[in-house]
């Protein structure tokens, strides 16, 4: 009989067993983020020209275990428990078969740890891509595809707890919108898993010497497939994070189902023909298709974020005037908890991932502009705008609220976690505007040395480049501090924050349940549709949110005028055909 | 009534839609037109475009046709790498490996030439600097594009693709003269 608690402060119900396994998810994430931060300051510090802290080897070896705990095992770790917690706790259901989903966690940890070995040992410095014909060690691969094939229970999982909720009718009406985005990033998580499994096994087989030969262009076409759409995964995921804590902080409902729900539908249709983006100056590949691919179709993936980048705060503003902040444009925005760090953290993802992140992929995946681009220091800067300052900001601002609801601490040190959010996206947000400025000026990424040393021909790069290197990278360590602040505050809490349940041991924030106590076998209350809205507050009415609209315009004309400037750069390269 | 719970209404895509988010819907896919059609459009007036030409090909073989163009076209030495000056308009080679762009080039400004690039191992980066325009460079695949250096002087060619522990000193050179 599956037994449940139910949060007093929220009136969220745990199912006994996903209540672990999102406790162990999240942990796992974190400390991939932990060790993903210590090697990110051993990356600035190396490309700050100054400083140049590490020999050449291990500076690659830095950056490609960066990546990997950065970019795929502390995102999927965290995903796989929002997941849990969207389809569970959400819609008040037992998680279907704990038992796989445990199998499925000890794999991707499993996995985790025998790729950072195989990084570790020395041979296998071939950044998070790998790309073909540069070999990594073959257990280098085999902990990629045990982590994915882990990954992959976890989603079955998910899918398999949507379906016994609506066998046991735990829920009226449809699935609410969080867990609706929690569908649509699991989609997206299968495709992305299959693409990684297509080329990974293969590679794999190869560097065993099963097979003779992986096409490049091949491998790129299919690897970006994993590469990119994980970060689609974030995607999904952390717009149904600012979703969730606009519903918990604001009580916040969604303008409108329809739009939300059909904005999360454009990303399944499209968001995964990005892979296209890392392609555009390859070989062997038509324009027809890149044009086609590189646009998600016509840019319905962008119409869809550009949508939720409207209705998230619009739902905000809505919720907020109706408390009776009405001053004004924007008296419902500063009359908002910034003192928060779950709200803080959220506007602060939503904000940097719209007007750097999304701006900057959308100028940058455009076919011709790519040209002046690719592989310089610009991509990383953009994707640090989407990963770090938008999906890893987002999940943070998660944590502060699943400390005390899902791990029964009080968050310690309060007066940190409220600057944390700021002097993380502070820090991130001053080395990212500076690396987009460095790219522009043609700085390589995945380099070692600016000043070429050891080369038989020579190059400067113009003085300017270095001066926002440098500046750059004081930003990249401002904002791993405020990582490391983060994962102090976190760990801490988990270790030393005061309980909010009398039995909440050590243990008990590492995966162990509350006493037996705390549970009941009594099913929850079947999750009810809330009372229906007078017609007229559906907001046909008139403009419910003209703050936001007014951002939102921002935001456009923003876009406009970056994306121009850029076509106006590229027409002064020389010409090309 | 939050995004935490169910719709209020069963039947929720009949609920009519707010004016600010319909408005914006229509902003936003009139500037996702804008930003597919620019495309095609630059391909049409624009002047910085790929042809997507490309050939398979074999390091062997790709390596025989540089040396073609070493063999005709020398002009001088620098450190050890043949400075080649091949007649305006004529199809030029250079081809990436470990860790170096081979030969160097002498083109004439405002002249166009076919380009042909290909690496003979791992993948490397085609990154023309200070003018900024950058190409993935695959093994086994020899990409063709025309290039028409508009300016006089020296540029370098870094690689911008990560090859190896040597990959920071991989440097070619291409001159442009008057």
């Amino acid at each position: 009989m599956a037994q449940f608690r139910t949060c007093p402060d929220t009136g969220l119900y745990f199912h006994k067993s996903a209540e672990s396994l999102i406790k162990v998810n999240a942990v796992a994430g974190v400390v991939a983020l932990l060790l993903a931060g210590v090697l990110a300051l051993g990356v600035v510090l190396t490309r700050w020209q100054g400083v140049h802290l590490l020999p050449a080897d291990q500076f690659y070896l830095a950056l490609t275990a960066h990546g990997l705990n950065a970019l795929i095992f502390w995102l999927i770790f965290f995903e796989i428990a929002i997941l849990y917690f969207a389809s569970s706790t959400l819609l008040r259901c037992r998680l279907a078969t704990p038992g796989w989903a445990w199998l499925g966690f000890l794999l991707m940890v499993a996995g985790a740890i025998m790729t950072n070995v195989a990084i570790f040992q020395g041979n296998s410095s071939v950044m998070m891509t790998s790309y073909v014909p540069m070999q990594a060690a073959p257990h280098f691969y085999l902990g990629l595809i045990l982590f994915a094939v882990g990954a992959l229970v976890g989603v079955f999982v998910f899918f398999g707890t949507l379906v016994i909720a609506k066998q046991e009718n735990t829920y009226e009406g449809s699935i609410p919108l969080v867990t609706f985005g929690a569908v649509t990033a699991a989609i997206i998580a299968v495709f992305t898993i299959a693409c990684g499994a297509i080329i990974l096994i293969p590679t794999f087989l190869w560097s065993i010497g099963y097979i003779g030969h992986i096409d490049a262009a091949m491998y790129r076409v299919i690897w970006w497939g994993l590469g990119h759409s994980s970060q689609q995964i974030n995607v999904a995921a952390h717009v149904s994070v600012w979703y969730l804590i606009a519903g918990v902080i604001f009580g916040a409902r969604p303008m409108s189902e329809k739009v939300s729900r059909g904005a999360f539908l454009l990303y399944i249709l499209f968001l995964q023909l990005a892979s296209a983006h890392h392609i555009l100056v390859d070989p062997g590949i038509s324009s027809e298709w890149k044009v086609f691919n590189t646009s998600y179709a016509m840019y319905l993936a962008v119409l869809a974020s550009m949508i939720h980048g409207l209705t998230v705060p619009g739902s905000i503003e809505v919720a907020q005037r109706e408390k009776g902040f009405t001053k004004g444009l924007f008296e419902w925005l500063r009359k908002a908890p910034w003192e928060n760090p779950v709200f803080s953290g959220m506007f602060m993802s939503l904000v940097t991932f719209g007007f750097i992140g999304g701006i900057t992929g959308v100028v940058m995946g455009t076919e011709q502009i790519n040209l002046i681009i690719h592989n310089t220091i610009y991509v990383p800067a953009h994707f640090h705008a989407t990963v770090v300052t938008g999906s890893t900001l987002a999940f943070m601002a998660l944590t502060y609220l699943l400390i005390p609801v899902l791990f029964r601490r009080q968050v310690i040190l309060p007066s940190w976690a409220k600057l944390q959010p700021y002097i993380f996206t502070g820090g991130m947000t001053i080395m990212i505007l500076f690396m987009l400025g460095a790219g522009t000026l043609g700085v390589a990424r995945r380099h070692w040395d600016m000043d070429f040393t050891g080369a038989l021909l020579s190059f400067e790069y113009a003085p300017m480049a270095y001066t926002l290197m440098a500046i750059g990278a004081a930003g990249g360590v401002l904002g791993i501090l405020g990582g490391a602040m983060f994962v102090l505050i976190t760990v801490g809490s988990l270790l030393f924050g005061k309980k909010l349940e009398p039995s909440a041991g050590l243990l008990q924030s590492f995966g162990k349940p509350l006493a037996a106590s705390a549970y009941s076998k009594v099913q929850p209350e079947r999750l009810p549709m809330p009372p229906k809205l007078a017609w007229e507050e559906h907001g046909s009415a008139g403009f419910e949110a003209p703050g936001t609209f007014v951002l939102a315009m921002l935001l456009l004309v923003s876009f406009i005028v970056y994306y121009f400037i850029n076509w106006n750069y590229l027409a002064s390269v020389w010409p090309l055909g | 009534m939050t995004s935490l719970m169910p719709p209020a209404e069963r039947i929720w895509w009949n609920v009519p839609i707010g004016r600010e988010e319909i408005v914006w819907i229509g902003l936003a896919l009139v500037w996702c037109l804008i930003l597919f059609f620019m495309m095609p459009y630059w391909h049409i007036y624009g002047k910085q475009n790929l042809s997507n030409e490309a050939y398979q090909t074999t390091p062997a073989k790709f390596g025989e046709k540089v040396q073609a163009g070493i063999d005709q076209y020398t002009v001088r030495e620098e450190v050890g790498i043949p400075v080649v000056h091949p007649p305006a308009g004529s199809d030029v080679y250079m081809l990436g490996r470990l860790w170096q762009w081979w030969p160097i080039l002498e083109l004439e400004k405002d002249k166009t030439y076919r380009l042909h690039l290909s690496s003979m191992d791992w993948q490397h980066g085609f990154s023309l600097q200070p003018v900024n325009i950058n190409l993935q460079v695959l093994p086994g695949y020899e990409m063709v594009l025309s290039i028409t250096p508009d300016q006089a002087g020296e540029y370098a060619v870094v690689c911008n693709e990560y090859c190896g522990i040597g990959h920071h000193t991989m440097l070619g050179k291409i001159y442009v003269k008057e």
